[in-house]
């Protein structure tokens, strides 16, 4: 275990569940989308339906969106930093059956028109966990380096994945596929042990089958 | 890298409890130890500029519940007339300042939560204040801190929803306590039997914010558990051994948390949380 995850992380308060992890989950997305985002709908479920305003867990997700960090001062003024920007944000209280009592879902469109999907929870003590992309359910928390691949479900697109990697000699921690069904949309989602250099990104953008590649690096501490 | 209470004993045979952590999370890491001690160094800067901006008068949280009594606590200590003294007050005042400054959307450092946030920090910078502490002591003493933080987490928890209070003001209490035996030269038996005697003395205690906020009651229990903290080194300094094995206190705040209903494990449905004047406020309030 990390000791700077009991002395740490240094943070906005007033809470490291539904600040610090709101603002990692709106982050998250925004690296995910891959471009200034102009509308965001906000979603809260459970205890983050109850309480957001109170633990500031909308400036939170806002200034995630913003591309602010947990330990980022202007998380307190992200609802106003958003609309000068003209960023467009509308939230509402939501309830997902069976979902994790501290749950986002958002739909997010990006400046070029990109469009995300996503749905996270606050896990504790600033640690998240994606549970959604775009419909498809994943399961992953940022905390390692990780490579989000959204691909059509084909042959050999796993081993083109793999084999870019390898290729860089990079090894691959964990890794889980998903699928809607056979033939359809899929996506994988792999922790690496190290960074992929660009040209293996480039690599694996171009590979058969496959949409888009995003890397998350690992986060600090 | 999970170490129970007395395993830090035993690895800190040789050397301190400080020195293993240091060396345990520079392997983990892999960064050189002195930049580990560089990150603690600058999350012991991020807790003086926390205890600043708390200590301003005219801070208010979104509530409107907390903010500004950190200014009126330390008036009193300034004029010294605190019933505790100055070193005990001093960290009461700072734990107050930080948990208000958290209250109130400013910097902290979670430690180990947000909630609990106040009482390592106003322990440890009051010592170096009060008791001519250097930074790189006050380094050494966060990490011993961490490591009791580690043994809590991984036994017990640190989290208010799964464990109550305990798990959060107890567990910082206890990391606060070994900090205080080891800056006052401790051996390692000694912080670790701290840190039993700090949850000993919180074991049971409830999770209920008011409204589920952060605020009432955590901004004043952090107050009163950098006291807990103090009692429990100075019971260990005097020569008092934990009569109970460390390791075995953290397991009965387990049992105690796990025993615990859904309505006091921050649910912000009993204890405190149920009380009709606090309500009427929160409801009069911003929110």
């Amino acid at each position: 275990m990390d000791l700077f995850d009991l002395i740490g992380p240094v943070m906005i308060g007033p809470s490291s569940s539904h600040t610090a992890g709101a603002a990692r989950i709106g982050l998250t997305a925004r690296m995910l989308l891959g471009e200034e985002i102009v509308r965001a709908e906000i979603g809260f479920h459970g205890s983050f339906a109850k309480t957001y305003r109170g633990h500031g867990t909308d400036r939170a997700v806002v200034g995630g969106l913003m591309g602010m960090a947990v330990d980022d001062p202007r998380l307190r003024d992200s609802l106003a930093l958003a609309q000068q920007s003209g960023m467009t944000v509308v939230f509402s209280s939501i309830n997902i059956r069976g979902a994790h009592p501290n749950t986002v879902r958002m739909h997010i469109t990006g400046i070029n028109g990109s469009i995300l999907q996503m749905e996270a929870a606050s896990v504790g003590g600033g640690n998240i966990e994606v549970h959604k992309l775009n419909g498809l359910n994943v399961d992953f928390t940022g905390k390692e380096n990780t490579l989000i691949i959204h691909q059509t479900d084909a042959p050999g697109v796993i081993a083109a994945v793999t084999g870019a990697l390898a290729g860089q000699g990079l090894n691959i921690a964990n890794m889980q596929v998903y699928r809607r069904k056979a033939g359809a949309d899929a996506m994988m989602v792999l922790e690496l042990d190290g960074v992929p250099e660009d040209a293996v990104l480039e690599k694996i953008r171009a590979a058969n089958a496959v949409q888009s590649a995003t890397f998350l690096k690992r986060r600090p501490s | 890298m999970d170490y129970t209470l007395n395993e830090w004993v035993r690895l800190a045979r040789v050397g301190s409890i400080a020195q293993v952590a240091v060396r345990c999370q520079a392997e983990e890491s892999g960064i050189p130890e002195e930049d580990v001690r560089a990150i603690m160094r600058s999350h012991l800067n991020c807790m003086k500029e926390a205890v600043q901006s708390g200590l301003d008068e005219k801070l208010r949280s979104v509530s409107g519940l907390s903010g500004g009594q950190a200014a009126v606590f330390l008036k009193r200590l300034e004029e010294g007339k605190l019933l505790c003294g100055m070193l005990l007050g001093k960290a009461e005042v700072y734990a107050m300042a930080t948990a208000e400054c958290n209250a109130c959307m400013g910097k902290i450092v979670a430690a180990p939560t947000a909630g609990a946030c106040g009482i390592l920090p106003g322990v440890v910078l009051a010592m170096m204040e009060e008791q001519n502490v250097t930074e790189d002591q006050a380094v050494d003493a966060l990490f011993v801190a961490a490591a009791v933080g580690q043994s809590i987490a991984t036994q017990a928890s640190i989290s208010g929803a799964e464990g109550g209070c305990q798990a959060e003001c107890g567990s910082a209490a206890a990391m606060a306590a070994a900090a205080l035996a080891f800056l006052e030269g401790g051996n390692p038996q000694q912080c670790v039997d701290a840190a039993a005697f700090a949850i000993m003395n919180l074991l049971g205690l409830v999770c209920d914010p008011v409204g589920g906020l952060v605020e009432v009651p955590c901004v004043y229990r952090n107050v009163g558990a950098s006291g807990v903290a103090f009692t429990a080194a100075d019971m260990v300094l005097s020569g008092i051994r934990c009569p109970i094995a460390p390791d075995e206190v953290l397991l009965a705040m387990k049992e105690v948390g796990d025993a615990l209903p859904a309505s006091l494990r921050e649910t912000g449905d009993g204890g405190c949380a149920a009380c009709p004047s606090i309500r009427a406020r929160l409801h009069l309030g911003a929110l």
